[in-house]
């Protein structure tokens, strides 16, 4: 059956004909309606996308083409497609549709990549958990009582559950390797700059990355091949080359050092992850790899920095969400600022609101110093911190969450508790830095625990690799949620 | 009686005429149909990013370096948020605390009254769209062809102290962007806006006063009239027992007022920060350097050479050079003309802008070529036409083209210096006025210039009036 294959397997099993694009996708899309109460997906277009796999096999067979791939994937609601609804989870572009594709969906359709559906997200990927969507929580099929995780939750679900062999998400803080954690998959967030962010709605540009979501480090190599490299049309990407990731797979662990910051390994950690972080270290250590003690001092202060600048970029960004030109617009108003702010009260939920607030505060005549300015500083000072560290080791290593995932509903009436989820994973992107979550075992409720691996800036390859090996000899990656497979 | 100051500071905005707009790749050019010049960009769809445009860099650093201004190497684009229709993002891309252009100097007046102003910063930043009102009932219309169009904000110091100073430095300036070719300067179209600060004081004082902001007063006729207006209110006020409160204002041409738009108070927070899709602007040594060997000859040095090189007076110079598009067409003129420069000057200030003013046309639309203005000089200068005829031959030419010789011999105007053709009008003019004829031989020579007039008369103004001259003070004399 395709859905217990990986991404690079029916890739694989494509290119020698074992199987067609039409065959793949008509599975999924199947599952995909068979599987509505997850909730993973906001807009499917069953008859277009089997018309695009049609498609593919037909140029596969006549043009013997082997870049066109004719894989399905699923994709976050925050990238811009042409035809299909662009939501970002919420209500205020819950009728948009794009005139254009964003830079990440024109690479996957230049190599083949089919769009199975855009995938359910905290509102603007503003969230923990996949609450604050406009369209409703996702369930972690692990346990539908529990939160996917978030923001990119849908995407996170919708592989978990295999109603697809991969997907695409975006991370901010934490929005790709916090669900992938929770839900028992490989995540990777790339270093800033990697991957092109035009037509990728922005929540906070300075931290916005768009990434994999897969079963495995080999998927998210073939991903991240496609859509890594330079794009003139955002300013913030990187015109550097990009290396070879599939090839650089298989470089090993031998004599690779990774660094342990007993930041992240502090008490609050739940004993249960904690335990299984060690038990994969000492895998890691089987494998080759020398284990380091280090230190990142001033990582804890990465959430209170992080809730101001991202709310503060967030709180100018959602601006142009003002009714005017597309979007929600409300039904009756008296003047032009009742319109502007009827059209916002009643298009953005709660957490959007919070966050705009707290932006728009952080960012006032008189308190722009003592919270943007200083903000920026803490910034600036785990950046540095990071730099020292990678003087002593290659990867960082830890937990990618304080907890496995929590229950729908705990965390909605407390938002700092929800913003402490993010503290292992908000530095990353503070520092730009590529990082991965990887399985690396289950609680005792069954849920999935996930370890992160920090790589140097643009050492993706690395991050890569060092996954790869663990998963050449686990098999946590391969476990499916009883109710799936 | 309180002697009053008046102090002004000048905001600039000056349109760069680059072919794209400042963060996308949409037309700039002016007067299509609405919203048919705005992509993705400009009408800020979700996802979009803005890309700088180097042009715009280039231009603004040209200005810069114009007004012997610091280039800075490293600027920031900040955003400017407000919510407007007409400003799509809802916050303006702008340079905030790092222009690329810091100081600057503009030199205005001439001799003793020569004074310097300083210009304290020149930023990029892009333009909004327009809000629509006419002929759409009650419903308002956005047209955001003009949003993202390039301007360089030119902030001045408050070193102006009359409004005929604040004139003066926005003609200079104006004359320097178009010397530049980075703005076209058209008022009209709005790709040269200014906003005043204004204040009083007595005359003698250091503090400055309370200043208000003028908007948007767009023609120099209208920002004479607005300063006035806004000093003498100010004035009144004062004298009055009142107060100035720190507002903005707006002129209204019609009524020739100004009317509070918002106060202090209600002053946005702009919450600026600076634009994280966009890394520092930079700029290298080397280009500057490339830029600064590009500069052409500026209004200053211009009109000093033209005093020097073609023995101008100052005021004929300057308004020679105060378009390049003049300064050029005049200089081709005085080629074509075999350096006749004085004669070119008064053909230039006088009969050549007398006709582009009348028909509301720039230089660069002129109806009649440097070369033609150019030979018909040789023309008068080789006494073939009086100035007379050539001032006949240039209403030709201007209104129906043609070759100035070919007018010339197809309508006979060739002037008429044979003695021996000239002797015989002459005579008959004498036969004719006899009386005055006597006149003159009994000593009175005024009368001389009537049959003078005669005699061109007679020939329809093509005899040569000096010969004409000589013949009749031959055969009068005593």
């Amino acid at each position: 059956m395709p859905h217990r294959q990986s991404l690079s397997a029916l890739n694989r099993m494509l290119a020698t004909g074992g199987i067609s694009s039409t065959e793949i996708t008509t599975h999924f899309l199947d599952r995909i309606e068979q599987n509505q109460q997850l909730n993973a997906f906001v807009s499917v277009d069953r008859e277009q996308t089997l018309a695009q796999a049609q498609q593919a096999d037909h140029s596969r067979r006549n043009e013997r083409n082997s870049n066109l791939k004719g894989l399905p994937v699923a994709l976050k609601d925050i990238f811009c497609t042409q035809g299909l609804l662009t939501s970002c989870g919420s209500r205020i572009l819950s009728n948009f549709v794009s005139p254009y594709d964003a830079t990440v969906v024109e690479r996957l359709d230049k190599d083949g990549f089919i769009v199975l559906g855009k995938t359910n997200m905290d509102e603007f990927a503003m969230g923990s958990s996949n609450e604050s969507s406009y369209f409703g929580p996702v369930l972690n099929p692990w346990n539908t009582a529990r939160v996917p995780g978030g923001s990119s939750g849908g995407s996170a679900a919708a592989v978990s559950a295999r109603l697809a062999p991969a997907a695409i998400g975006t991370d901010t803080g934490g929005s790709i390797r916090q669900p992938a954690a929770f839900c028992g998959l490989t995540g990777l967030k790339p270093s800033y700059g990697r991957i092109s962010r035009y037509g990728m709605v922005a929540y906070a540009s300075s931290l916005d990355q768009a990434g994999p979501i897969t079963q495995s480090a080999e998927d998210a190599a073939l991903l991240l091949q496609t859509m890594a490299g330079f794009d003139s049309r955002d300013s913030t990407s990187l015109d550097t080359a990009v290396p070879d990731y599939l090839s650089a797979l298989n470089t090993g662990l031998e004599n690779v050092r990774l660094g342990i910051p007993k930041e992240f390994l502090d008490p609050s950690v739940d004993a249960e992850v904690l335990s299984a972080i060690e038990t994969a270290l000492e895998e890691f250590e089987k494998l080759g790899a020398k284990l380091v003690d280090i230190e990142l001092p001033n990582s804890s202060a990465g959430i209170a920095a992080y809730y101001v600048i991202a709310p503060a970029e967030a709180s100018s960004n959602l601006s142009k969400f003002d009714g005017v030109r597309y979007g929600h617009r409300t039904a009756e108003f008296s003047d032009l600022l009742d319109m502007y702010e009827k059209s916002r009260a009643e298009g953005f939920g709660d957490e959007v609101k919070r966050r705009i607030l707290i932006g728009t505060y952080a960012l006032s005549a008189g308190y722009y110093d003592a919270y943007y300015l200083k903000a920026q500083k803490v910034r600036r000072i785990i950046a540095n911190d990071f730099s020292q560290a990678f003087k002593q080791c290659d990867l960082i290593a830890g937990p990618t969450t304080p907890s496995t995932a929590f229950t729908l509903g705990e965390n909605l009436d407390d938002p700092v508790s929800m913003y402490l989820n993010d503290v292992f994973t908000v530095p990353v992107n503070l520092a730009g830095l590529p990082a991965i979550s990887l399985p690396v075992g289950f609680d005792q409720s069954g849920l999935p625990i996930g370890l992160q691996l920090i790589g140097p800036y643009l050492k993706e390859a690395n991050i890569l690799s060092a996954a790869h090996s663990y998963q050449k000899v686990t098999d946590w990656h391969q476990r499916i949620p009883g109710d799936y497979e | 009686m309180t002697h009053w100051e008046s102090v002004i500071g000048l905001e600039v905005h000056v349109q760069l005429q680059t072919q794209s707009k400042i963060f996308s790749g949409a037309s700039t050019h002016y007067g299509a149909d609405p919203n048919t010049q705005a992509c993705a960009v400009d009408i800020a769809l979700p996802g979009i990013l803005p890309v700088m445009n180097r042009t715009a860099v280039q231009m603004a650093a040209t200005f810069g370096l114009a007004t012997g201004a610091t280039i800075n190497h490293r600027s920031v684009f900040a955003r400017k948020n407000y919510f407007y229709p007409d400003l799509p993002k809802g916050y303006q891309i702008s340079q905030y605390e790092i222009p690329i252009v810091s100081g600057g100097k503009i030199n205005i007046g001439e001799g003793d009254t020569l004074k310097q102003i300083r210009i304290t910063r020149a930023h990029l930043e892009e333009d909004a769209g327009k809000s629509l009102h006419d002929g759409l009932g009650e419903m308002s219309g956005i047209d955001l062809n003009r949003a993202g169009t390039p301007l360089l904000e030119v902030v001045s110091e408050p070193d102006m102290r009359s409004p005929a100073e604040a004139i003066a430095y926005l003609r200079k300036i104006h004359s320097l962007v178009r010397y530049l070719k980075i703005c076209d300067g058209n008022m009209q179209e709005g790709s040269f806006r200014c906003d005043a600060n204004i204040s009083i004081r007595v005359e003698g004082d250091s503090e400055l006063g309370i200043r208000t902001e003028l908007k948007n007063i767009n023609s120099f006729r209208f920002i004479e009239r607005a300063l006035n207006h806004e000093i003498q209110r100010q004035i009144d006020l004062i004298e009055d027992g009142g107060q100035v409160v720190q507002e903005t204002r707006l002129y209204d041409p019609e009524t020739d007022q100004t009317r509070a738009m918002r106060g202090k108070e209600e002053a946005h927070d702009y919450r600026y920060f600076p634009d994280p899709d966009l890394p520092p602007l930079v700029i290298e040594d080397a280009e500057v350097e490339y830029l600064r060997s590009s500069l052409p000859e500026l209004p200053d040095a211009r009109c000093d050479r033209f005093i020097d090189a073609y023995q101008l007076r100052r005021s004929d110079a300057q308004q020679l050079t105060a378009d390049r598009g003049i300064a050029d067409y005049f200089e081709e003129t005085v080629r074509e003309a075999g350096g006749n420069s004085k004669i070119a000057a008064n053909w230039v200030t006088g009969d050549l802008m007398a006709a582009l003013n009348r028909d509301s046309l720039p230089i660069e639309q002129s109806r009649v070529s440097p070369i033609s203005l150019g030979r018909l000089i040789c023309r008068i200068n080789d006494q073939s036409i009086s100035g007379t005829i050539a001032k006949d031959i240039f209403s030709d030419l201007w209104d129906n083209g043609g070759d100035v010789d070919q007018i010339i011999e197809a309508r006979g105007l060739k002037q008429i210096s044979d003695s021996a053709e000239l002797e015989q009008v002459v005579e008959k003019i004498l036969s004719k006025f006899s009386e005055q004829a006597d006149q003159v031989r009994q000593g009175q020579g005024k009368v001389l210039g009537f049959l003078v007039g005669q005699v061109m008369k007679e020939t329809g103004g093509k005899a040569n009036p000096k010969a004409v001259n000589e013949i009749l003070s031959r055969k009068l004399s005593p």
